[in-house]
């Protein structure tokens, strides 16, 4: 179907809880960020689907204000086949690595998605 | 069309107007045209001959009717192409096109900022945000996050060090001390790099352009009517222009910029290569983009730019002179830098370059890159000898 409204789309979608995206009914890609048509391809045929929330961090960069903690900013490949950027809140910002796996959280209030860093046995801050 | 572009068009005039800090009371758009006033002068020309207008200020949508009523300036023809910091270069090839078609015959490409100036009276460059944003809830810190996340991801596929972006630093200063006009000339070493705060890492504050005011301007005219002005003509031999991306988060590869692209079109317009380039003068807003920006634009392989940037390469006696003016980093960076690989080009290319003069340089590249190493455009730019 086409979305006129892709950004109303999303936020409706988030609010609901889930980690939203679009799928490409022509051409299969994976969409994000939610566009009325397909980057890849050019179609406007753009289903919605949410992430199982599982991912891997592809970047980091760890910021340093002058008068606040540190904080990480992370770009993460969703196992779907998209890229985000977020942050990663469980573990000290500067623990963060490239490639570590990571788990997708919706916080109500942003609204927006974080992330948790999950260890060889589940969920869980690293040592 | 492109096949008769190579040398069609030429640079007879460049300026930069007052740099660093020039107070509360001057205007983006008062740089601009004193930097324009200098630059047809050099020309032999005047506000009179320009029918062609290019221009681009950061915030200001419609830049080339402001600027063509503050100068009077007629224009026939008149592009307001903004894509950030590469928009200049962008202008340049845009210019030559329009005088290749007979579309204009005298170009003026013009900017002015008080980026520095603004920032100790509240003006503010730009307006809210009109599209979404998919990133601004991460509180990436933009332009230096974006930058980061490459560097990152480059430091981590390639063994790229902190140590080899600092040396980016110490040449881009080293240049600037052989510049009187360079905003930073005290001496600098890579253990000030490496000790400099960290803002978002792993790019230090050292890492980092700096922010002055400045404003720039270059006059571009056909070949034919170039070697009737006093200067000696500088022609564009080659020109391309490659975007893919604005957001960081939508780079197709963090460590692959589209100037593989805009080069490859360049180089071939020009009919050159890197091996054949005297000096290059490159976007450097951090140290990450001269690393990158060396291996896209073919001087080294991808992945051996930190390898290639060490041990003085780049710097005044090395092999490859890159950014003799300085660079953003030490020279001047007024927030949308692109201009000046144009001007310093084209001084090198009339041997004009002073202390920091490459002996005998006949082949240059200027290289801009807009947004978060978003929009790349290069030009190749040649002495009389070269056509
Ligand atoms: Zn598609």
């Amino acid at each position: 179907m086409t979305e006129l409204a892709p950004h109303r789309g999303y936020l409706d979608r988030l609010a609901e809880g889930t980690v939203p995206f679009q799928r490409c009914t022509a051409c299969g890609a994976a969409v994000f960020y939610p566009r009325a048509l397909c980057p890849a391809c050019g179609s406007t045929g753009l289903d919605w689907s949410h992430s199982a929330g599982l991912g891997t961090v592809h970047s980091v960069s760890v910021l340093f204000p002058r008068d606040a903690p540190p904080y990480p900013v992370v770009l993460v490949d969703l196992d779907e086949g998209f890229r985000v950027m977020s942050t990663v809140v469980d573990v000290p910002a500067e623990q963060v690595r490239i490639g570590d796996r990571v788990r997708a959280h919706v916080e109500p209030d942003g609204p927006r998605v974080v992330f948790t860093v999950l260890t060889g046995d589940g969920e869980g801050s690293r040592a | 069309m492109t096949g008769g572009l190579r040398g069609a068009a030429a640079v007879v005039g460049v300026a930069e107007s007052d740099l660093g800090e020039v107070g509360p009371d001057r205007y983006a758009i008062d740089l601009a045209a004193q930097a324009a006033a200098e630059a047809l002068g050099e020309a032999g020309l005047t506000t009179r001959d320009v029918d062609g207008l290019f221009c681009a200020i950061a915030g200001r949508g419609m830049a080339p009717l402001d600027v063509a009523e503050y100068l009077g300036v007629r224009p026939r023809y008149t592009d307001g192409t903004m894509v950030g910091g590469s928009s200049f270069v962008s202008h340049l090839h845009h210019a030559a096109l329009a005088i290749a078609a007979g579309a204009c015959e005298v170009a003026l490409i013009v900017y002015g900022s008080t980026a520095r100036s603004d920032s100790g009276r509240g003006r503010l460059a730009m307006g809210p945000p009109e599209l979404p944003s998919y990133e601004a809830a991460y509180r990436p810190r933009m332009p230096i996050t974006g930058y980061a996340l490459a560097a990152a991801r480059h430091m981590h596929e390639y063994g790229t060090t902190r140590a080899d972006l600092a040396e980016v630093a110490v040449a881009a200063r080293r240049w600037a001390m052989l510049n009187p006009k360079a905003f930073a000339r005290d001496p600098l070493t890579v253990e000030d790099v490496l000790a400099a705060r960290v803002v978002s890492s792993p790019l230090s504050t050292l890492d980092c352009c700096l922010v002055t005011d400045g404003g720039g301007a270059v006059v571009v005219t056909s070949a034919a009517r170039a070697r009737d002005l006093p200067r000696p003509p500088v022609y564009l031999l080659g020109a391309g222009e490659a975007h893919r991306h604005r957001s960081i988060s939508q780079m197709p590869d963090l460590t692959v910029t589209a100037a593989t692209e805009s080069s490859e079109r360049a180089y071939a317009m020009a009919g050159v290569g890197p091996a054949d380039i005297d000096v290059v003068q490159l976007y450097d807003a951090f140290t990450i983009n001269t690393v990158m920006f060396l291996e896209d634009l073919g001087f080294c392989a991808k992945g051996e730019g930190g390898a290639f940037v060490s041990g003085g390469r780049i710097a005044p006696g090395g092999d490859l002179p890159v950014n003799t003016n300085g660079g953003g980093l030490s020279y001047c960076h007024p927030g949308m830098y692109g201009i000046f690989t144009i001007i310093e080009a084209t001084r090198q290319l009339r041997g004009e370059a002073g202390d920091r003069q490459r002996p005998g340089a006949e082949l240059a590249l200027a290289h801009g890159n807009g947004g978060q190493f978003s929009s790349q455009v290069t030009a190749i730019l040649g002495t009389e000898r070269t056509l």
